[in-house]
């Protein structure tokens, strides 16, 4: 317990966590702060490019094991599997009607990529390694979870709206197609490509990510100030309880895996964030009677804060107890 | 100068939906549109800006068309078979323009 709260004390402190809250303080405010939309997507396409790239070198440095597709099989059954128990957890926590539950449920299958780039530079700052594929898993718990959502909705005997074109832009989406094809680059060009690109894309990578985070929460306080009301004390509840359960599963995985410490942290922090760019694009096309306040407040203004200050600090605390890391 | 009188449609609809609309326009033999970005407004849901947007599923995008009075009930079947379900606001209102024969 007192290593959780030195871990949650040394990760409060540290400049990520203190950006993302001057943006969130600066939003709840109403100051006119704002980082350019245009900026803010550069610095997401910096963010994806360096975290996919550092992870197919990773992969080049040490080989490829039964574990990748082993933690392939593993992520996509997770994303799979959450929805369900997110969707009970929620029957039983709030009065959501089945609609608006299964388009929650789904977005808690899926993940959060800033959240999974968080987690890597914590892990990093420690010195702690991982399995530089984690971010192919990343990519493919994009999609499975929407799956699983529309399915909770069809077994209702109400409709959802899918279409060829809609599989297109998930499976396709901006995000998956950078990560992943940074990710080959990394793989294929290995130790020799990194080392070229080093000083662009492993050195500001911090700084970066500050600056997005800032901007990440700016966008979740104007979210939170907007959706005043809009959420119970229930799903509150949900938002903060289900990242715990999820990041249990990515435990259980993790370890049946034999991955290492930082393998198990990044599984559960997958498992235990919730997605806030794919998933609501494919919600609100295919459940457009689905209230996207709702989804999108307590994905990007409960659970998000939650992993990023708080989470995960506890999930690298189990994970190092648990694998003696 | 001479004016030929046409009807202005404009649809204000979600982002996601965009290319699902342009399509249904194409479709329906209407090829000449522009399409604007929102910043944001409010409705019935409260106000809204884009600038609290982190993806472009909560954004809106407005189509402008202007088309034949005698075209304007095909192009709202297509507006509406794409529309019924979603966040969205029609308009039709009289305009005219100048070349008659570009629309």
């Amino acid at each position: 317990m007192t290593e959780i709260l030195g871990l949650a004390a040394d990760n409060l402190i540290s400049p990520i966590i203190l950006s993302f809250a001057l943006g969130l303080l600066a939003a709840l405010a109403r100051s006119d702060l704002s980082i350019p939309e245009a900026v803010a997507k550069g610095l997401s396409i910096y963010l994806l490019f360096a975290i996919g790239f550092k992870g197919g070198a990773g992969v080049a440095a040490h080989g490829i094991d039964a574990r990748l597709v082993g933690s392939l099989v593993a992520g996509l059954v997770l994303s799979a599997l959450l929805p369900f128990v997110a969707f009970a957890l929620l029957k039983t926590l709030t009065r959501l009607d089945t609609l608006n539950a299964a388009a929650v449920a789904g977005h808690y299958g899926s993940i959060s990529i800033v959240t999974f780039v968080a987690a890597s530079s914590v892990l990093t700052g420690r010195g702690i390694g991982s399995e530089g594929y984690m971010v192919a898993v990343a990519a493919v718990m994009e999609a499975p979870a929407i799956l699983s959502a529309l399915w909770l909705v069809a077994r209702s005997g109400k409709s959802a709206d899918i279409d060829a074109g809609l599989w297109r832009e998930i499976l396709l989406n901006g995000s998956i197609v950078l990560l992943i094809g940074a990710f080959l680059i990394g793989w294929i060009t290995g130790e020799e490509g990194l080392a070229e690109i080093e000083s662009f894309i492993v050195a500001p990578f911090k700084g970066v990510l500050c600056l997005f985070l800032l901007d990440m929460g700016l966008v979740a306080g104007r979210g939170l100030r907007q959706s005043r009301g809009v959420l119970g004390g229930g799903a509150i509840a949900f938002g903060v309880l289900m990242p715990l359960v999820g990041s249990m599963f990515g435990l259980g995985a993790g370890l049946l895996l034999g991955l290492s410490p930082g393998g198990v942290v990044l599984m559960m922090v997958l498992a235990a964030s919730a997605s806030y760019i794919a998933v609501p694009a494919a919600m609100r096309v295919a459940l457009p009677e689905a209230n996207p306040a709702i989804y999108l407040t307590l994905s990007l203004g409960v659970t998000f804060p939650f992993n990023l200050t708080i989470g995960i600090p506890i999930y690298v605390a189990i994970a190092l107890a648990l694998t003696g890391g | 100068m001479q004016m030929h009188e046409v009807k202005r449609v404009e649809i204000m609809i979600e982002a996601p939906m965009e290319r699902r609309l342009s399509n249904a326009l194409t479709e329906n033999g209407v090829t000449g549109f522009t399409i604007l970005p929102v910043l944001g407004g409010s409705g019935r849901s409260g106000r809204w800006s884009r600038e609290g947007q982190v993806s472009r599923a909560g954004g809106m995008v407005s189509f402008i068309c202007l088309v034949r009075p005698d075209r304007v009930e095909k192009l709202l079947d297509a507006v509406f078979s794409v529309l019924e379900r979603h966040i969205g606001v029609v308009s039709v209102s009289d305009c005219e323009v100048v070349r008659a024969e570009r629309f």
